[in-house]
């Protein structure tokens, strides 16, 4: 943790002299920072973004990992972005739904899941019929339940103690959303968030094969297994705006994986934000109780009375602010926060994509190569003790079916995506050039196991452990969640009970990210609620 | 198992009565002999020797080791120099205080706290971020209090210190016949008066020389009840007896700001740097307050008339209580003594009390509940100012 000494007292303190004022800085030109921006800017404040990469995007990067081969988005798909910041921001985004957003292919057989419902029922017939009678009654449910978190995730976390007029008026709402359901929905929904995914799809399907497609939605990102609780949760989360029928996200842009940033960077500009890169903010600035502004690594200071964070909470709160001013319970808490970054991906330049990966549909699905729930399982038990598994869960996109730009002409991008690899690896082991190097060696032999002459066809490879999305990112743990999806951290608990309003406790201070509600997979949304919170406040 | 202190040696073979306590997980005397009014009296008037080496004692050093007190009690830290000892209640976020004692800063970069309750998880979640070391001396550091207006005399006799010069609240690091320790001049008793602290392995050599220089000034080994009874007269406070922690109260009603208990001099009205409960307690600083932390007086015409309508004398506790009495002011509760006792020196029944604000001005006359021969009365009894006994030696 990096260390904040305050006996730093701002400059202007004693001289007012040249030192750049905005009525806003926004921490983090990810999705979240722009849109929190844009939301200010177009309020008539006036907005500086500081980023610390040499590009705005955050997790959201088209930059080079081998000459020629770009890299795009660490995620799969778009994410949802909620209406009110389309509206808002009139954002015309051609998303792309592919027919089969997930397929799953291995030893044990290979089942791709179309998104149409009806298709997918007739896939499923040859393997069981109860299966297949009921995929359609699923997938509407899920679309139903994964609908009501939509609702909850637009508004501020609800306040369940509430008792201000206001509040209630807003709860009253999630509850008519909820009674909405009807008696059988609202039962299911109390019943399947605490679930395990395990459990959930046991309970509906016999396959195996589709049982571990959709299973792994459950575990995302996370350092649990799929027979542990809230996994069900998780896998509604990632579904939240997902159309109705598509068990992995919601489609891709068309334009490019960084189209919403490129929009949103220009609709903030539109509205005078001024952005800056290669500006790593060392630490926010406090003055009796209220924020004054922020100190670059560089020294530079710049004037703001309010800064709005997209860092996680953990960088921000224990990293950035120093720590006399935050009460010693809170920091607790804020220390207690479960990052546990788990996820690793990568990246392969490819002369050409093995015969094998072709087939009837587009290559702009994920692809699973993880046949059935127990190795799921297995590869959650060796992250408890901070191991990789032998054989962790592989899944991959071709970015280049989506966008061919990101390589030379006829030449491809893979992107393999690797649970588990824990951040903190047991018995003092580190992620060393060495420990990166064995889990490219096993990430390549389980893709060569899946499509002969695979590695005969890599130009490059580059490994991407949770230490260098920490390193690159600034992620604690290298967590691209921000803080792990249990239940114990979602909605008026993200980032600890009591503080999801987006305010920190000193004045001035709002969190935006994804560490914050609603959370990943959202896109901009904690940006927008804490934006609303700024101008709520001021 | 309770423990023992590093005078244990000496001082169990004195303890005569067996009349033990248990004070912080340690067994200390409760009083020598049988009755405390010996040991009272060398407070008042010769040299009395309290082991108090039971309270929790934290050495707290590095660069941040001012940073880390200043955040986390009331007073303003970085006006203590080097050799000054301050008191201090520290408070939770709310400004509810959480434990009181003193804070010695020994050397720039180093300090010693000493609190009532075990602190040491609490100030390790107040390090959080800064480069400050956190050590519990309080089994290495022996401590005794020297109380009374003698002390000094004795002190004199086997100190190279210059006694005189060393004012209230400060401290020196010196010698008591070549042992190395460290004389504050504090207390808990409100009287002329010395806290000497000691490495562990030389408390009996150190117990040895003050009775050996004080026997001519008739220095007495002193037990809890004395203490109680000196510093019920000098209004001091006690946690769990006065005030409950704010990391132990039950409910919000349990627990007490420093304004409530009189300790408002302790909030500085204008200090620099952050600390816990500021907020909290810059808004109730300005808005009027719900309680007062008052001295009152029972009348003994009273007192003594409630025994005579039983047909006996009356009944001094001459041991403190330490139990709630509910007080009222016109048939109504306006709040409770939390000590009492009969003070000898004034010859007065004397208690501090927690009364609503609007109730609690000096003079205001109220009644107190007193149990006689099983039924329960109400004593009269007048509001007062703290403390009770306020001796100009104590700072002289």
């Amino acid at each position: 943790m990096p260390r904040v000494t305050s006996r730093h007292e701002p400059f202007w303190a004693s001289a007012d002299v040249g030192i750049e004022s905005f009525d806003a800085i926004v921490i983090g030109a990810g999705i979240n920072g722009l849109v929190a921006a844009a939301a200010l800017g177009r309020a008539g404040r006036k907005v500086l973004v500081l980023e610390r990469a040499e590009r705005i995007g955050g997790q959201v990067r088209v930059e080079e990992f081998a000459p020629g081969f770009k890299a795009g988005s660490w995620s799969s798909d778009a994410g949802w972005v909620p209406p009110s910041i389309i509206e808002t921001f009139n954002l015309k985004l051609d998303l792309v739904t592919p027919d089969v957003p997930l397929s799953v292919r291995g030893p044990a057989g290979s089942l791709a899941l179309a998104s149409d419902p009806g298709r997918l029922s007739e896939t499923l017939r040859p393997l069981s019929r109860t299966d297949a009678d009921r995929w359609p009654q699923f997938a509407t449910r899920v679309h139903r339940v994964a609908g009501f978190l939509e609702a909850l995730y637009q508004l501020p976390a609800i306040d369940i103690a509430t008792t201000s007029l206001r509040e209630l008026v807003a709860l009253l709402g999630v509850g008519r959303r909820f009674r909405s359901l009807g008696r059988e929905d609202m039962t299911e929904v109390l019943r399947i968030l605490p679930m395990s995914i395990q459990e959930l799809l046991d309970d509906w399907f016999e396959t195996s094969l589709l049982k571990a497609a959709l299973g792994v939605g459950g575990v995302q990102d996370l350092r649990q297994g799929p027979r542990s609780g809230g996994t069900a949760f998780v896998f509604l989360h990632h579904l939240t705006g997902a159309p109705l029928g598509s068990m992995r996200g919601r489609g891709y842009w068309r334009a490019g994986p960084d189209a919403l940033v490129g929009a949103l960077d220009e609709r903030a500009k539109g509205y005078g934000v001024s952005i800056r890169s290669q500006a790593k903010v060392a630490q926010i600035l406090v003055r009796e109780d209220a924020v004054a502004g922020v100190m670059l690594e560089t020294g530079e200071e710049i004037r703001a009375s309010v800064v709005v964070s997209t860092a996680d909470p953990a960088t921000t709160l224990r990293g950035m602010v120093d720590p006399v001013w935050l009460d010693p319970e809170f920091l607790r808490a804020v220390g207690n926060i479960k990052y546990r970054g788990c996820t690793a991906f990568v990246l392969y330049a490819m002369e050409r994509l093995p015969e094998s990966l072709g087939g009837p549909d587009p290559l702009d699905g994920v692809v699973s190569l993880t046949t059935d729930l127990v190795s799921l399982e297995r590869a959650s038990d060796a992250a408890k003790y901070g191991a990789v598994s032998d054989h962790p869960h592989v899944e991959y996109i071709v970015p280049t079916a989506r966008w061919p730009a990101l390589a030379p002409p006829g030449k491809h991008v893979i992107l393999a995506r690797v649970q588990y690899a824990p951040y903190a690896l047991g018995e003092g082991a580190e992620w060393d050039a060495s420990a990166s190097d064995r889990l490219g060696h096993v990430i390549t032999t389980a893709l060569e196991r899946a499509h002969p002459e695979f590695e005969d066809r890599v130009l490059y490879r580059q490994v991407v452990t949770p230490r260098d999305l920490e390193r690159r990112d600034g992620l604690t743990q290298g967590a691209l969640s921000q803080g792990e999806l249990t239940l114990d951290q979602i909605l008026f608990m993200r980032p600890v009970p009591g503080w999801a309003r987006h305010r920190m406790p000193i004045a001035g201070l709002y969190l935006g990210g994804s560490g914050t509600h609603p959370g990943p997979g959202i896109a901009g949304g904690a940006g927008w609620l804490a934006a609303r919170a700024v101008l709520d406040d001021r | 198992m309770l423990k023992t202190t590093p005078f244990h040696p000496r001082t169990a073979p004195l303890v005569r009565a067996q009349t033990w306590r248990r004070w912080a997980g340690y067994q200390v005397a409760s009083s020598y002999e049988p009755h405390p009014d010996r040991e009272y009296a060398a407070v008042r008037n010769g040299a009395a020797l309290f082991d108090v080496s039971p309270l929790h004692k934290y050495m707290i050093s590095g660069p941040d080791a001012e940073r880390l007190l200043d955040r986390m009690v009331t007073r303003d830290v970085t006006k203590c120099r080097v050799g000054q000892v301050l008191y201090t209640p520290w408070c939770d976020a709310s400004g509810k205080i959480i434990d009181d004692g003193t804070i010695s800063r020994l050397e720039e970069m180093r300090f010693r706290l000493t609190a009532a309750e075990p602190n040491l998880r609490w100030l390790t979640m107040n390090a959080v971020g800064l480069d400050v070391t956190i050590e519990d001396v309080s089994e290495r550091t022996a401590a005794l209090a020297l109380q009374g207006p003698l002390s000094r005399a004795v002190l004199e006799q086997v100190s190279p210190a210059d006694l005189a010069a060393l004012r209230y609240f400060r401290l020196v690091e010196t010698t008591i016949r070549k042992i190395p320790v460290t004389i504050s001049r504090t207390g808990y008793t409100g009287d002329l008066g010395y806290e000497l602290w000691v490495d562990a392995t030389r408390a009996l050599d150190l117990w040895d020389a003050l009775s050996d220089a004080g026997a001519a000034y008739g220095i007495t080994p002193a037990g809890i009840w004395a203490l109680d009874l000196a510093r019920i007269e000098a209004g001091l406070v006690m946690l769990d007896v006065d005030y409950h922690s704010a990391h132990h109260a039950l409910i919000e009603a349990q627990k007490s700001s420093p304004f409530e208990l009189g300790l408002g001099w302790t909030v500085p009205a204008t200090k620099p740097g952050p600390y816990n409960g500021r907020q909290a307690l810059r808004s109730e600083r300005e808005s009027p307050r719900a309680w007062a932390f008052v001295g009152l007086e029972v009348s003994w015409e009273s007192f003594e008339a409630l025994h005579l309508d039983r047909g006996l004398p009356p009944h001094l506790p001459v041991i403190a209580w330490r139990v709630s009495q509910p007080v009222y002011r016109n048939g109504a509760q306006v709040g409770y003594a939390s000590s009492g006792c009969w003070s000898p020196l004034l010859k007065r029944y004397i208690a501090l009390a927690h009364l609503e604000a609007s109730n609690s001005d000096p003079g205001t006359a109220v009644t107190m509940e007193v149990t006689v021969e099983h039924r329960r009365c109400q004593a009269r009894a007048v509001v007062r100012s703290l403390p009770f006994f306020d001796p100009e030696r104590k700072r002289a």
